[in-house]
């Protein structure tokens, strides 16, 4: 190798890695806005854009930064940490109960021979087209005649069903869970129950990890759900919350900001603990798909 | 022991199936086959209805604001397949150069911004994206002050001035470049995990076999990476048409009475839950909502003829 070569190999090992750092910075700028000006008074918010000039620790003026907006979310009228719980409830429901309908769905349809597996697995294919929007309506006076609305099974159990889950556990099981090992547990006298709880589960690991974040964000995230059912201002959960938070305090920046600090925390540390499993299903799926 | 378990195995499979089959029956089929009648029907909340046959449709067909809603909607579309899908596969390829430090940090940190979640990014948006004291335009205002600082420019005055920069109306009358935008930060990294895991696969000989050969950049690109990354490239655009044709919460909280000024920033959603929930007609949000479906299905019909040629071809 020329020597020239090398130094082209070095510029551009320079060039790609300063690249990386710009939309590195594109991307975490907004997230530090978000941390910081949680800490922001009212006044501070306007004054100044990012930490506050001073005598402190690395020229800042650390004293000026408060957790008064936080306590305020806590406190006051808005409510926050009870937004919080309904929050954690709805999404930690929906994950637990979703994940095992889907994963007992997706290996019967891929591990088991049953009269009608064809049709069903039809079934789940043509209802991955089914698209969100236009059940909006129906659902909405569907949920009025069964007298769901106002309530969280309301919520949750429209959100526990979906085919795309059966669709990505059926496809798990066909790549991770060998038929020899059924057939084995199978003779030494499992039941099929059994097998599915104590061997197929476990095996199938990447995509529990991976599906109960999925269905976990859904529910995090719902806006358009809470918004349709729910009636009473004490169910609301987190997005609704915020959401009449931005309405209600307009021009109050940094509670807004420190709400938004609070709603997506538990989020960022739910997928910190799984983030293995959710990049290895998600990256496996692109690819077989 | 093989003659008890063999009955079992023949009951086993229903009630595994079971649960996911009756919950969808009851809240996605029957809503379904309703999203029929309930379309031809006007509404006054959820229980006084009147037949009024297609009329809903033809409703559609004469309101400026629902063609409003569908240019907007087109527009956001184009915005995420033309924009943020390059700018997706740039980051991928860069990513995916022999020799990176940190990729694994680089691909979690590119993703992050998904985590954050649709309803508080636009939270976050909107505080940034604000008139006066927003970060966006502080910033802009800042860097045009600084590259008036510098001696050469000093005198240039095709740079706009402070207040002009200032008051650049995101939310208002730019709503839609302001939700592309916002899009891009929120997408970009996390379509760019598909197109890295499709680029690891691509064999690195290939592409040095190309080099040999004397092929460039730009022919290597087009040569030799877009054609293996070809499948999951069509699945990532199918992806991001079907999200982006159901945009909804980025438009509805971030802009100024969810629309932007004068509907810039009205989307098909938004009408649609307008139309039903802020005026009552559920009627018309389902024809609203079967137009969107036959978007969303066409989108997915052109996807399986690509792949259907690709595995012809």
């Amino acid at each position: 190798m020329s020597a020239g070569s090398r130094k082209s190999k070095a510029t551009t090992f320079i060039l790609v890695h300063a690249m990386l750092l710009v939309v590195s910075v594109v991307v975490v700028v907004p997230l530090l806005y978000l941390v910081i000006s949680a800490f922001k008074t009212e006044q501070g918010f306007l004054e100044y854009l990012f930490l506050p000039k001073g005598d402190g620790f690395l020229g800042i003026d650390w004293n000026e930064l408060t957790t008064d907006q936080i306590e305020r979310l806590f406190k006051g009228d808005i409510g926050i940490g009870r937004a919080l719980a309904n929050s954690i409830f709805l999404s930690a429901t929906t994950a637990v109960l979703g994940t095992l309908i889907c994963a007992a769905a997706g290996y019967a349809s891929a591990a088991l021979r049953f009269r009608g597996r064809k049709s069903f697995e039809w079934l789940v294919l043509a209802a991955l087209i089914i698209p969100p929007p236009l059940l909006i309506a129906p659902s909405y006076q569907w949920l009025h005649t069964l007298g769901l609305l106002d309530s969280y099974a309301g919520l949750i159990l429209p959100a526990i069903a979906p085919a795309f889950g059966v669709y990505l556990f059926r496809q798990a099981t066909l790549q991770s869970v060998p038929s020899s090992i059924i057939e084995a547990a199978r003779i030494d006298g499992a039941g099929d129950f059994q097998i599915f709880a104590v061997i197929a589960l476990p095996m199938l690991r990447p995509m529990v990890g991976a599906f109960i974040i999925i269905t976990f964000l859904a529910m995090w995230n719902n806006f358009i759900g809470p918004q349709i059912v729910l009636q009473s201002a004490e169910k609301q959960p987190l997005s609704v919350v915020i959401y009449q938070t931005q309405t209600a305090y307009y021009s109050d920046y940094g509670l807004l900001m420190a709400g938004t600090l609070v709603s997506v925390l538990p989020v960022m540390i739910l997928f910190l603990v799984l983030q293995r499993d959710f990049i290895s299903g998600l990256a496996s799926g692109a690819v077989k798909g | 022991m093989n003659a008890k378990a063999k009955p079992k195995s023949n009951f086993a499979p229903y009630m595994l199936i079971a649960p996911f089959m009756v919950l969808f029956i009851v809240f996605t089929l029957v809503p379904l086959i309703q999203a029929v009648p309930l379309a031809t029907h006007h509404t006054f909340g959820p229980s006084a209805t009147q037949y009024v046959g297609f009329e809903k449709f033809s409703q559609a067909l004469h309101d400026p604001r629902f063609w409003t809603a569908m240019r907007n909607t087109l527009l956001f579309t184009a915005g995420s397949v033309f924009i943020q899908l390059p700018v997706a596969l740039g980051l991928a390829m860069l990513l995916n150069k022999p020799g990176i430090k940190g990729r694994g940090f680089f691909r979690l940190l590119f993703f992050s911004p998904q985590l954050v979640g649709l309803v508080f990014v636009a939270v976050l948006a909107s505080v940034m994206f604000q008139k006066q004291k927003g970060l966006v335009n502080s910033l802009l205002a800042g860097g045009a002050d600084w590259l008036r600082g510098l001696p050469l420019l000093h005198a240039n005055s095709w740079l706009p001035s402070r207040s002009d920069l200032l008051g650049i109306p995101w939310l208002e009358t730019l709503a839609l470049p302001t939700l592309i935008i916002t899009a891009l930060w929120m997408y970009a990294g996390f379509n760019m995990v598909y197109f890295l895991a499709a680029l690891q696969n691509v064999p690195r000989e290939l592409e040095e076999a190309a080099m040999i050969d004397g092929a460039g950049p730009w022919k290597r690109f087009t040569n030799v990476i877009l054609p293996s990354i070809r499948p999951v490239g069509i699945f990532v655009v199918l992806l991001s048409v079907i999200g982006s044709i159901q945009v909804f919460e980025l438009a509805y909280i971030m802009l100024r009475e969810g629309v932007g000024v004068q509907d810039k920033g009205l989307t098909l959603v938004t009408y649609l839950f307008k139309s039903g929930f802020e005026i009552g007609d559920l009627g018309y949000a389902t024809a609203i909502g079967w137009v969107i479906a036959v978007m969303l299905a066409a989108a997915a019909v052109t996807q399986r003829v690509l792949q259907r040629r690709e595995m012809t071809a």
